[in-house]
């Protein structure tokens, strides 16, 4: 099952000369990365292609890497009902690069982009309809981004005055905590309090 | 009316607050008379922003939001969170754990099929089989209850099993429930089904064809209604569903009316394998551990805690730090009773999702109620939204 993944991933991206930049095999699901400028060329691709036939879009997502250049990926999940397979792809993109929207090969697609723009703020070109979806009517800000509070900028209140519900700004009775538990020794990237000064003297 | 009156579409507000939008769902209807013209469903009144909250903690404590997705099945939805980590670790459920979720899983499945085919009927004008529906899932409602202590939100299943064994007298009455449950399934049916009114109102009513349906990425009963016998529990078999024996009910036309059929055969067929889990539960073969033995993912036993250094160790790290998968992304899928649930979890190789994106069926359903519904008269929106099947914990999530 796994070489099939994987020999089916490499005939995408040999199909497809210079979109697909990377083929890797996870978990036992096969991942491709692409080109933002391919995006519409692959997915056109997957969909009408024989051996593909990815014609079940099953989801889309962003990701924020905020410490990258280009912060956000967008990651998509296909399913060929006919094979019985499942396809992940994968593009970056910037805060202003716009996305071609997919909306015109997947009916499924025009919520899902709505949802990544509402949530992480990224651009679609070509969206019938790019308006929020999930947050308030007038909300500002994009909550999903790493740089966005976990408590928000404002909140909701029942004015007495304007005997209407209006939001104001959060204002917390206790500081939000966030309990960090990783073990200074092991996790991602240690720098323990005084590492800095050894830099150099190895 | 002489040509000089202009006709004008008239636009009305469906909802927020309306018992047929089965919760918080605004529609914008766009009436040509009483024909609908076009519908702008506005959701997001139930947005929690569960996907950011996960983000803030330990996986452990991220599986009771599962329940308050889909409320009407909550465990089908840890299920797919649990499977999505397990595949990230790399663990085993033994063999009990497997037939207790799939036991569970098939409850949640009556569970929500039941409150969707007698939520229809009662948008459609009937009350009795609500009624009768709401009888049924109280009784399952104990069952989730005997089994962990909660009626709806149950946060029951852990990474590698099942948070506490069930006992046996649990097992034989989930068994004893089942026949007189088919009898009550016949009843609906000559209540619901047969039902010359039903059949007005839900027969050619939303049709969706099977290409459509693909495109629109549908699963679950909306595929099976139009025509593929797509079953996640039988092509992409998870836990134990591949020794169950069952069959995939399939509909012709991709009407309301099929839909509903389906899902009243689909009930037989989780009856069906909710037996095969209690005789294979009261044999010696599905006897054993409910939860992986591994303490850096499981919880240890209390008892073992009283008396082993190591066991309180693991307990305490266990619920401070929690536990740390390998950076990577996983993505697992189960069929909830609404369609396909998936879970797709990018993991940094802290001891927190770095993002958890959840994809709920319901999502991509609502959206195509548009299409649906064009050209279909105002009264037969209920019908439509309906047999979707739609719940607001999920879509807004």
């Amino acid at each position: 099952m796994d070489s099939d993944l994987k020999s089916l991933g490499d005939a995408i991206a040999a199909a497809l000369p210079g979109a697909v930049t990377g083929v890797s095999m996870a978990f036992g699901e096969l991942t491709l990365d692409v080109q933002l400028t391919r995006w519409l060329d692959v997915l056109k691709h997957l969909r009408d292609a024989p051996d593909c036939q990815f014609i079940n879009f099953t989801d889309l997502a962003g990701v924020d890497w905020p410490q990258r250049e280009k912060r956000f990926d967008i990651v998509v999940h296909l399913l060929s009902p006919r094979h019985n397979r499942r396809i992940r792809l994968k593009t970056q993109t910037d805060e202003t690069t716009p996305v071609p929207s997919l909306s015109g090969l997947y009916k499924a697609a025009g919520w899902y982009e709505r949802e990544a723009y509402d949530l992480f703020g990224i651009v679609f070109s070509g969206h019938p309809d790019l308006r929020r979806i999930l947050t308030d009517y007038g909300f500002d800000g994009h909550p999903l981004r790493k740089d966005f509070p976990m408590t928000g900028y404002v909140e909701l209140w029942y004015d007495d005055e304007q005997k209407r519900v209006v939001y104001k700004p959060v204002k917390l009775s206790q500081e939000y905590r966030n309990f960090d538990f990783l073990s200074p020794w092991e996790g991602a990237d240690p720098v323990l309090p005084g590492d800095e000064k050894a830099k150099g003297q190895g | 009316m002489t040509e000089q009156q202009s006709l004008r579409n008239f636009t009305i507000n469906f909802g927020p607050q309306h018992p047929a939008t089965h919760g918080v769902l605004r529609l914008v209807i766009e009436l040509d008379g009483e024909i609908v013209e076009r519908v702008d469903p506005h959701i997001g009144l139930l947005h929690r922003g569960t996907e950011k909250l996960m983000e803030a903690r330990t996986y452990l404590q991220n599986v009771p939001y599962f329940d308050r997705l889909d409320y009407w099945a909550p465990m089908n939805q840890e299920h797919a969170f649990c499977l999505a980590v397990e595949k990230l670790l790399g663990v085993e459920t033994p063999r009990r754990g497997q037939l207790i979720r799939v036991l569970y899983c098939e409850i949640g499945r009556l569970l929500s099929h039941l409150l969707a085919v007698c939520a229809v009927t009662a948008d459609v004008g009937a009350l009795t089989p609500q009624l009768w529906g709401y009888e049924e899932r109280e009784k399952l409602m104990v069952f989730y209850e005997r089994a962990c202590g909660a009626r709806v939100h149950a946060n029951y299943f852990r990474f590698g099993g099942v948070a506490r064994d069930i006992s046996d007298q649990l097992v034989e009455d989930i068994g004893k429930f089942c026949d007189p449950f088919l009898k009550v399934l016949d009843d609906l049916d000559t209540l619901v089904i047969g039902n010359r009114i039903f059949k007005q109102r839900n027969v050619d009513i939303g049709v969706v064809t099977l290409e459509d349906c693909w495109n629109y990425g549908f699963s679950g009963v909306m595929v099976r209604g139009s025509g593929a016998p797509w079953d996640l529990r039988k092509s992409q078999p998870y836990e134990c569903y591949e020794e169950m024996d069952f069959d995939i009910p399939v509909g012709k036309n991709g009407d309301c009316y099929d839909r509903c059929v389906v899902r009243m055969e689909e009930m037989r067929q989780s009856v069906r394998i909710i037996k095969q889990c209690v005789n294979k539960l009261l044999t010696a073969n599905g006897r054993g551990p409910v939860q992986t033995p591994n303490h850096k993912i499981a919880q240890p036993s209390r008892s073992d805690m009283k008396r082993s250094m190591e066991a309180l160790i693991h307990h305490f790290k266990l619920f401070t730090e929690g536990f740390k998968p390998p950076p990577g992304e996983v993505y697992a899928a189960v069929e909830a009773p609404k369609g396909e649930f998936g879970v797709y979890l990018v993991s940094d190789g802290g001891d927190k999702p770095y993002r958890c994106k959840i994809r709920a069926p319901g999502f991509p359903h609502l959206q195509a109620i548009d299409d649906m519904s064009r050209k279909h008269l105002l009264a037969d929106m209920t019908a439509i939204i309906g047999t979707l099947d739609i719940v607001f914990g999920d879509i807004d999530r």
